[in-house]
């Protein structure tokens, strides 16, 4: 199924930066904004929202090219280990792409917010509700904490692959040569 | 691909360079997110600092605690749509769900304590666009910026230095005006004989996109009627919502929402400073009030009557307390929806009406 490559796609490359950008800029966006009383608090939760809808569709239309065109193999000098590690939390990146746009969503639902991106009126995805809306907001805010966290090993991860390991991984990503 | 293994020299650089990357980017986040800034006034210090001594109310609002919702309608004249596209401006009925309520973090103070008096609007449009606000009946505000509020709430709360407020008004001089508006406006003994302010400046756009700062009122139909606060506090304590539920109960009550629009040149940054009277006033529409609600179970209790909840042609001026109030609104939100189980639905004991 996986077409034997030894590196992403133009289009995988592409998807992978642009969503690093936008993500990183949606974590800082994030806890920049509940820490501020100044007029950027409007500016920054006027950006975090819209950008929180762009992420979630660019993090749909990746999962379709990853599904389609697959991911070039680990080298086979890479501990078991390590390779599990890659694998989980390439997965947890999917999940946290997909799933935390989708719970700020549900949780501006629950709080009964209307949710307004790009001028267009979101329907709510879940009903009002207190109970619903301390669970998605305890949620939103931990799992942001934690994608962050992901990031910081994320980036460590393909440092030692460039610099110290040098086994061709992080070429796979890398969108220059 | 494979490149020659690095040196043990290197690899030791490498892993340098790694850790150095690693500790910037935890620390740029930490910074951005106010850890590293202990003197950042957030909004959790705002809603803090609101708590009374014995802390706050769970399960209820951080300030305004004491409230009634209510349901009703927006009855819409169309003028107003000179001065903006918002929908609800459209000639037309509007459904809103309001609050009256009281400016105390305390759920429940006697009425006759407390001086400042409130009404909260959401008026929903066809199209589910929302206009979301929340007024005062003071007739300016208390102090000229977020950072000035802060210091207020901790000056009142200040008792190491029992000059803490003589220091703060001695700084604020605009404090002053309130104070005396505090001391000598008369007392009214219903709801629905105030008249509620936007206090807060807000830009309006019109279809053909020209812009005009503006603030609002709720005027009352009812014709005020002092009454002095010892009358006041002989009427029990929760004789505001006895009032208005036997008023609407009787008849709907009303007011008359007037747009006033500023001059070049008004004030529109500071909500200490009123426009002078004779600005062009525009009159929108009626806000009729049909049913009064008890909090505990009414359609007002779980909504957040965020002033920055705006309707397409509207949207928030350089009047810093709008951004402010959100932010510290959502805070309150936040831990008061947390608390459903302080504050049950059905009132211990109470018959629901």
């Amino acid at each position: 199924m996986t077409p034997i490559h030894d590196r992403f796609t133009p289009l995988q490359r592409a998807l992978h930066w642009i969503m690093a950008i936008c993500i990183l800029a949606m974590l800082f966006i994030g806890v920049g904004m509940v820490s501020t009383v100044r007029p950027d608090y409007l500016s920054l939760v006027s950006i975090h929202k819209p950008l929180g809808i762009v992420i979630l569709v660019l993090a749909l239309i990746r999962l379709v090219v990853r599904l389609a065109r697959g991911a070039p193999p680990l080298p086979a000098s890479m501990p078991e280990p390590m390779k599990l590690a890659a694998h989980l939390s390439h997965l947890a990146f999917y999940l946290l792409m997909i799933g935390l746009p989708l719970i700020g969503w549900g949780m501006l639902s629950a709080a009964d917010y209307p949710v307004v991106v790009f001028g267009i009126h979101l329907p709510p995805i879940l009903p009002h509700s207190n109970g619903l809306h301390t669970l998605l907001w305890n949620a939103h805010r931990a799992l942001a904490l934690c994608f962050f966290a992901l990031i910081v090993l994320h980036l460590a991860a393909a440092l030692l692959h460039a610099l110290v390991r040098r086994d061709g991984v992080f070429q796979a990503m890398a969108s220059w040569r | 691909m494979i490149d020659r293994p690095a040196s043990s020299a290197s690899t030791v650089r490498s892993l340098a360079l790694i850790a150095v990357v690693v500790v910037a980017l935890v620390t740029a986040f930490a910074f951005t997110a106010g850890w590293l800034s202990p003197g950042r006034l957030t909004p959790a210090k705002i809603v803090n600092a609101l708590a009374p001594p014995g802390g706050a109310a769970l399960g209820f609002r951080r300030n305004h605690a004491k409230g009634i919702c209510f349901t009703g309608s927006f009855e819409s004249n169309g003028a107003a749509l000179a001065l903006s596209k918002a929908p609800m401006f459209a000639p037309g009925s509007y459904p809103v769900t309001g609050r009256f309520n009281l400016a105390t973090a305390d759920p429940k103070a006697p009425d006759a304590t407390v001086r400042v008096r409130g009404l909260s609007l959401r008026i929903v449009a066809p199209d589910g666009s929302e206009w979301r606000t929340a007024m005062i009946d003071a007739p300016f505000f208390a102090v000229a910026t977020p950072q000035a509020f802060y210091g207020l709430l901790k000056a009142s709360a200040d008792e190491s230095d029992p000059d803490a407020m003589k220091k703060f008004a001695a700084a604020h001089p605009e404090f002053g005006a309130f104070v005396a508006w505090a001391g000598s406006a008369p007392w009214t003994g219903s709801f629905a004989q105030e008249q509620y302010n936007s206090l807060n400046s807000f830009i309006f756009t019109n279809a053909s996109g020209q812009d005009q700062a503006v603030r609002w009122s709720f005027v009352p139909a009812a014709q005020p009627e002092a009454v002095t606060p010892d009358q006041l506090k002989a009427r029990g304590d929760d004789f505001l919502d006895a009032d208005i539920t036997q008023r609407v109960h009787s008849a709907p009550q009303r007011w008359t929402l007037v747009i006033t629009v500023a001059n070049p040149g008004d004030p529109t940054a500071d909500p200490t400073r009123a426009w002078p009277e004779d600005r062009r006033k525009v009159e929108a529409g009626t806000l009729v009030v049909k049913a009064i609600e008890p909090e505990a179970d009414g359609p007002c209790r779980d909504l957040n009557f965020d002033p920055t909840v705006l309707p397409p042609g509207m949207h928030v001026s350089d009047d810093p307390f709008p951004a402010a109030r959100s932010a510290a609104y959502s805070v309150s939100f936040n831990r008061r929806t947390a608390e459903d189980k302080d504050y049950p639905h059905h009132p211990a004991g109470g018959a629901t009406p």
